[in-house]
Formats: structure tokens, C-alpha cells, sequence
């Protein structure tokens, strides 16, 4: 019995290998460069001699954790952290109502919800860069759509990408945009799933729609929405193709300089591999803070089983 | 479960160690020059790897042109071209030096010349018999590094004004001159956005490059003269930004970005509804082939004094490279040789950095601009942007601030003070 179970393991093994190969050659190896890279002063513009030649690396570039003492002691890093927490918390919301719009339309099933799965299904494959160009053309203060719109309601729109209050926020919206497709279909799957029994249960016993949004809806679907939140929020720690075309060089003030953003200047445009590296260690970490302790809280409130 | 899970954290440690030993062992094969030096008919063929941007798109056809007129003159060297957009060069250039697979030769604008110079990625062309008595001088110099040369320039613009000579003749006043001051530029600008709502007076983009040579037009300037500490808040610099914001925020001789919705400041131009535009000589082709009305240029205004700049890209030859010398014969002759400027110059691809004076005066002979003079007469008051090793760190702290004073979010003394602060924070000059 035993033996059979080792078996077991080696073929899962076995059919794992191809992505395994994957992870280990494009991420694994990668971070373990990027950590060592990150304790030098290494500046990407020489070869780079960690394969080669480990200890004359570091006798060459080696400068210890100078990269991340200096991360903490520049103000910049307290405004980029602070600009994207923003963004994720003025995101999250916008997304998970947005999307949870999309899940209950498409899952009334009404005639044309086929259509509407496309149109919303649209900007998810649309790539970012094309995106990006058509809202900050939507965005533009005096000629875009978005403020003409407002215009039609009394309101006189405010300048978006060139204000330092409104960059933010408009970059926000266009990633909802873009996004809300996606999740939306993902919470359809989930709604679909749940018994149809359970709605008729609760209509007998009283409750209306509203009641059985909230006692039936929601704890069924919560490890759909689990998901999506997780999902959400590692990625948009790390939103950066929509910030680099709207706002190129960190927008009105610095207030679109998001992590990774930061990450490529400072390794692309600055030429400082090392402390880049360590920025990326130090998002790691926002990154893997925040994970754990959503999974800490799931057990407060996502049902597997009812 | 459990098992399961310990199992597959063991296959990530055996991949990652045996992806480790693999990458060590395809590194170290790796490098071996990736040149050849063929040695054993004695031919003395060799291939040069070139990587390159400026020549991308519409002119790689010329390159490829000039690269065949090499080849045919030097049937033992086997060029390899590999053209990438400006978007992608830099970081496609710095992960092949990462990887030791740096190309023999590559092209580098100056922001990037003064990073890899600074790091010694670059081999002195000193002693490799190249003759750099043809060409320009301020573009020769900007490819050298104490003294020692470790490029050549391809190319060279420099910033002229360029007006709109039927907006002129519309507002009855006197074409600009070579004399021209500020106050003469501002005085026109306001007459010409009299004339209707739409129709502006000025361009002046209010970025890094501009700055630091309008600041020079002041008797300003970035550093001190020992170039050892920054000197944004100079009352000089406050007059100069005052200046370049006010055109914008106070007299609007020139659009805000709001007013200019998304629409480039050349097609404003294009459009007939611009009278000025500081901006390079690279502008010719396109506002000769989509301006239908009459434009000419002349020397850009100044101030206490006259300043102008360039910008220039040029060719280097990596330092691990097998062939240096012939690469060094390379670029030479890419850059400078009169068959390949002639190339160059009949394309209307920016003006080749020599003094041959045959190719000059085809140059000039060109309109429009009329004035074509004025573009080397432009060229007695080049200043050069400050020399640093964190030079693109500079250009983006100093390119955010002057975004922020643009938009009226800092008045210029707040800004300057600030980006004073930034820069002392942020920069060591010492390095």
C-alpha cells in the first residue's frame, strides 16, 4: 500500500514536470539571482559574473543590505508604497462591485447575455497598451469623452491625468474597466453553481431577494469571491502597464509612482540592478504579508460547504 | 496531501539546482567571443555584431545600404544587424551586456554613452588609426570620456525656432531675426494669439533639455562651476522658469496640455495655428512634406546671452569585443565616410556630424527652410546638458518637477526649491 502511494507520487511528478522545468528555469532561478543581485551594487551595463564566479561577484559588487537600508531611509519609497495602497484600495471595491454586476447579469440569463459576455469580455483581451491610449484620450480635460459626459450634467470635469488628486483615481477606473470582464464572468461560473434549490428553500421561508442575496448569494459563492480578491489584490500590488502609458515618469507630482514602476526605472533607466533587486524583495514581502493574512481571515468568512 | 506537497517542493529544489548548473555551464560556454577572428586561411574575415535604433523603421533601409557599400569595399567582414526600436534598445541592449553577449558595436544616445562610458563597457578607439579629424568637433566630444574617445557620433541636431511666416504677415509684424530676445518672442507670440482663440503664438516644451539651456540663455545653470553641488534655486533659474510657465499659465501664448487635448505640438504646427516652435532640425522633413503654408527658422532667441543645444547619437565598440579594429573601421565609415553621409543626407535622416564641406553646402542648398544658415550659425552657442553619472535619475527628478510647475501645482520658486532638495537628496555629484 505504501510503495503503491510513492508511485502515486512519482507519475503526479512525472506529468509535472513540464511546468515544473518552467518554474524552476523562469522563476525560481530568477529570484535567487535577483536576491544576490539585490546585496550588490551590480549595474546591469557589465556581464554579469554570479554564474561564473560567485565570490569575485561579491568582492566586486558585494555591498551587503546597503540597497535596502537605503530603500527605507529615501521618502521615496513610503510615497510609492502609499500610492499603490491607494490604488489597490480604491480598485478592490470598484472591481468586485463592477464585477459582481457583470456575474448577476449574465447569470439572470436573459435573451442576448451571450452578447453582453463578449462586449464584457472585450477589454480583457484587448492589450494594455491599446487600452491605455484610449482612455487617456477618454481623459483628455477639454476635448475627452468622459468630461463631455459630465458636461451634459452641470458638472465641469476635473483635469485626470494632469492633476495630482485625479491621476490616480482615472487610472482606477480604466483598470476596472479592463478587468471587470474577467472576474465578472469568473463570479457568473460561481453563481451558476449554486442549487437552484437553495433559492426556492429560502423563498418559502420568507425571504425576498434581498435576504437571499445576502444569506444565500454570498455565502456561496464566497470562495469564488476569495479567490478573486487574492487574485485582485497581488495584482494589482504589481499594476504597471496602464500607469507606464498614461502617466509615463510617475505622473503630476509622483502621484502615479507605483512599485513596479519604480522597479523598472530604477533598473532600466537608472541602471541600478541591485537596488532595483531589492525593491522587488521589499514588494515580495507587501506582497506575501498581505496574502497570509487574507488567508488568515478566510476562515472568518469563506464557506466551502453548506 | 502532505506528501505530495513535499515531493513537488523537492522537484523545485532539484530543477532550481540543476537550472543553476546548467546556466553555469551555458555561461561559461558563452564566453567565448562571440566574434569570429577566422585564423586558419589567414583571410582575416570577421563578423560584426551591430545593434542599433536610430536606423529602425523607415531608415533601415539606408542603413542596410550604407552596411552593403562596407561589404562591398571589405568582402572578408560579414555584418550582423540587429535593429531594435528606441522603446525596446536599452533594455534589450543591458540584458545581452548582462549576459556577456554584448554586440561588437552598438549605438548609444548620449544619456546612455555617459553610463556605459562610466562603467568601462566601452573600448578607446585611441590607437586604432581611425581618422576623427572629419568630423564635427562638439559631436566628436561628446562621445569622449576624459579625454580618451570611445565613440563616434552618427548623428547631429541641434534646436533652432522654426515660425510660420504667413501668421506673421496675418498679424503685420516683422519676421524674427537672429537677434531676437525673449522679450521680442513674447512680444510677437501675444500679437499672433490675438489674432483668434485657436490660433497660439509660442511653443517652448517645458522639458529637462529645454531647461538647462534656457537657463544658460540666463546666465543660469544646473551646477556649480566646480560642478560640485546643484544650484536650481538661483534667482536666475526662477526668472528663467517664471518665464517658461507664465507663456503657458499667464500670457497662454502657448496651449496648456488641457488646451492642447492630447494633440502634438507638431501637428498644432501642421495645423496653421502655432506662429513658433522651439524644436530640432529633425522637424524639416515632416514640415516640408505637411505644412502648406510658408515656414522658415532662424537662431532661437536668447536673453542675457544665446544658447542653443544638440543631440547626437553615436557608435561605440564594446570593450569584450574580438574585433575591435575592424569594428572601429566600421563605425567609421558608417558615420563619416562620404558615400554613407550622401546616404544619410539624400534620405533627409538628420545631418551627418562632418565637415565635409561638399555634404554642408548640399545641406543648406535644401528648402525649405529658406534660412537653412541659421542652423549652423545656431551652432556658436552650443552649451552641453551637465555631465553626471546619475544623469537619468537627474533628467526624471527635473522632468516631474517641471511637469509640476506646468501644471500650476508648484509656483517655479517652489518648485526649483524643492527639486533642489530632491536632487541634494537623491544625487552624489562626487561619484
Amino acid at each position: 500500500m505504501k510503495i503503491a502511494k510513492t508511485n502515486n507520487g512519482l507519475i503526479a511528478l512525472m506529468f509535472l514536470l513540464p511546468s515544473l522545468i518552467g518554474f524552476a528555469v523562469f522563476s525560481v532561478l530568477p529570484m535567487i539571482v535577483s536576491m544576490a543581485v539585490s546585496l550588490s551594487s551590480w549595474d546591469g551595463l557589465s556581464k554579469l559574473i554570479l554564474f561564473d564566479d560567485v565570490s569575485g561577484f561579491f568582492q566586486e559588487f558585494g555591498i551587503g543590505v546597503a540597497n535596502y537600508s537605503n530603500i527605507f531611509a529615501t521618502p521615496e519609497l513610503y510615497q510609492v508604497l502609499g500610492n499603490t495602497l491607494k490604488f489597490v484600495a480604491m480598485y478592490i471595491p470598484l472591481m468586485l462591485i463592477a464585477a459582481m454586476s457583470v456575474g448577476l447579469i449574465l447569470a439572470k440569463g436573459r435573451r442576448g447575455s451571450g452578447v453582453l459576455r463578449i462586449l464584457y469580455y472585450i477589454p480583457v483581451i484587448t492589450s494594455w497598451v491599446a487600452g491605455a491610449l484610449i482612455w487617456r484620450w477618454a481623459f483628455s480635460p477639454e476635448y475627452g469623452i468622459i468630461n463631455e459626459i459630465l458636461k451634459i450634467f452641470g458638472i465641469s470635469g476635473p483635469l485626470w491625468l494632469q492633476s495630482a488628486q485625479w491621476a490616480m483615481p482615472g487610472i482606477v477606473l480604466a483598470s476596472v474597466w479592463k478587468d471587470m470582464g474577467y472576474f465578472g464572468l469568473m463570479l457568473f461560473a460561481g453563481l451558476r453553481s449554486i442549487d437552484a434549490g437553495y433559492y426556492e428553500a429560502a423563498s418559502i421561508d420568507g425571504a425576498g431577494k434581498i435576504r437571499q442575496f445576502f444569506n444565500v448569494t454570498l455565502p456561496m459563492l464566497s470562495p469564488t469571491l476569495f479567490f478573486v480578491i487574492i487574485i485582485n489584490i497581488i495584482n494589482s500590488l504589481q499594476i504597471f502597464p496602464q500607469v507606464m502609458v498614461m502617466t509615463p515618469g510617475g505622473g503630476p507630482g509622483g502621484s502615479t509612482m507605483v512599485m513596479v514602476e519604480r522597479i523598472y526605472t530604477r533598473a532600466f533607466s537608472y541602471y541600478q540592478m541591485g537596488y532595483a533587486s531589492a525593491l522587488s524583495w521589499i514588494l515580495f514581502v507587501v506582497i506575501f504579508l498581505f496574502t497570509f493574512i487574507q488567508m488568515q481571515l478566510q476562515k472568518r468568512w469563506v464557506t466551502y460547504d453548506v | 496531501m502532505k506528501k505530495i506537497i513535499a515531493l513537488f517542493s523537492a522537484g523545485i529544489m532539484v530543477f532550481s539546482l540543476m537550472a543553476c548548473s546548467g546556466g553555469g555551464g551555458s555561461a561559461s560556454n558563452d564566453s567565448a567571443p562571440n566574434s569570429t577572428s577566422a585564423g586558419d586561411s589567414g583571410a582575416q574575415s570577421a563578423a560584426i555584431n551591430f545593434d542599433q535604433f536610430s536606423g529602425s523603421g523607415d531608415n533601415e533601409k539606408f542603413l542596410i545600404e550604407m552596411i552593403d557599400r562596407y561589404k562591398d569595399q571589405n568582402p572578408h567582414v560579414d555584418i550582423k544587424l540587429q535593429s531594435y526600436g528606441y522603446d525596446d534598445y536599452f533594455t534589450q541592449l543591458s540584458a545581452k551586456v548582462a549576459a556577456g553577449r554584448a554586440p561588437d558595436v552598438f549605438e548609444l544616445n548620449y544619456e546612455n554613452f555617459v553610463a556605459y562610458a562610466g562603467n568601462g563597457s566601452l573600448k578607446s578607439l585611441d590607437g586604432t588609426g581611425i581618422d576623427t579629424s572629419v568630423y564635427n568637433d562638439m559631436a566628436l566630444k561628446a562621445f569622449s570620456k576624459d579625454g580618451v574617445q570611445l565613440g563616434v557620433p552618427n548623428s547631429f541636431s541641434n534646436v533652432i525656432l522654426i515660425y510660420n511666416k504667413e501668421l506673421f504677415d496675418r498679424a503685420g509684424i516683422a519676421y524674427p531675426t537672429n537677434d531676437w530676445k525673449w522679450a521680442d518672442a513674447m512680444a510677437a507670440a501675444e500679437t499672433i494669439r490675438a489674432l483668434d482663440d485657436n490660433i497660439y503664438g509660442y511653443f517652448h516644451p517645458l522639458s529637462f533639455h529645454e531647461f538647462y539651456k534656457t537657463v544658460a540663455q540666463n546666465d543660469g545653470g544646473f551646477l556649480s562651476a566646480d560642478g560640485s553641488s546643484f544650484t536650481f534655486n538661483t534667482p536666475q533659474n526662477i526668472e528663467t522658469l517664471t518665464y517658461m510657465v507664465d507663456m503657458q499659465l499667464k500670457t497662454n501664448v502657448m496651449p496648456t496640455e488641457a488646451q492642447l487635448g492630447g494633440m502634438g505640438d507638431w501637428d498644432l504646427f501642421k495645423s496653421g495655428r502655432l506662429g513658433m516652435i522651439i524644436n530640432g532640425i529633425w522637424a524639416f522633413p515632416d514640415f516640408t512634406r505637411d505644412c502648406d503654408f510658408e515656414w522658415d527658422i532662424v537662431v532661437e532667441p536668447g536673453n542675457i546671452r544665446k544658447a542653443t543645444h544638440f543631440f547626437s547619437n553615436g557608435y561605440v565598440v564594446g570593450n569584450e569585443s574580438g574585433v575591435a579594429e575592424e569594428a572601429a573601421k566600421f563605425i567609421t565609415f558608417i558615420s563619416s565616410n562620404p558615400e554613407a553621409t550622401q546616404i544619410r543626407l539624400d534620405a533627409a535622416w538628420e545631418l551627418p556630424p562632418v565637415n565635409d564641406d561638399s555634404i554642408i553646402s548640399q545641406y543648406k542648398a535644401k528648402t525649405p527652410p529658406a534660412n537653412r544658415e541659421a542652423v549652423f550659425q545656431s551652432l556658436d552657442y552650443l552649451v552641453t546638458p551637465p555631465v553626471i553619472s546619475q544623469f537619468a535619475e537627474l533628467q526624471d527628478i527635473v522632468g516631474r518637477h517641471l511637469s509640476d510647475a506646468a501644471n500650476g501645482i508648484m509656483t517655479p520658486e517652489e518648485c526649483l526649491e524643492s527639486l533642489q532638495a530632491e536632487c541634494e537628496s537623491r544625487i552624489d555629484l562626487s561619484k
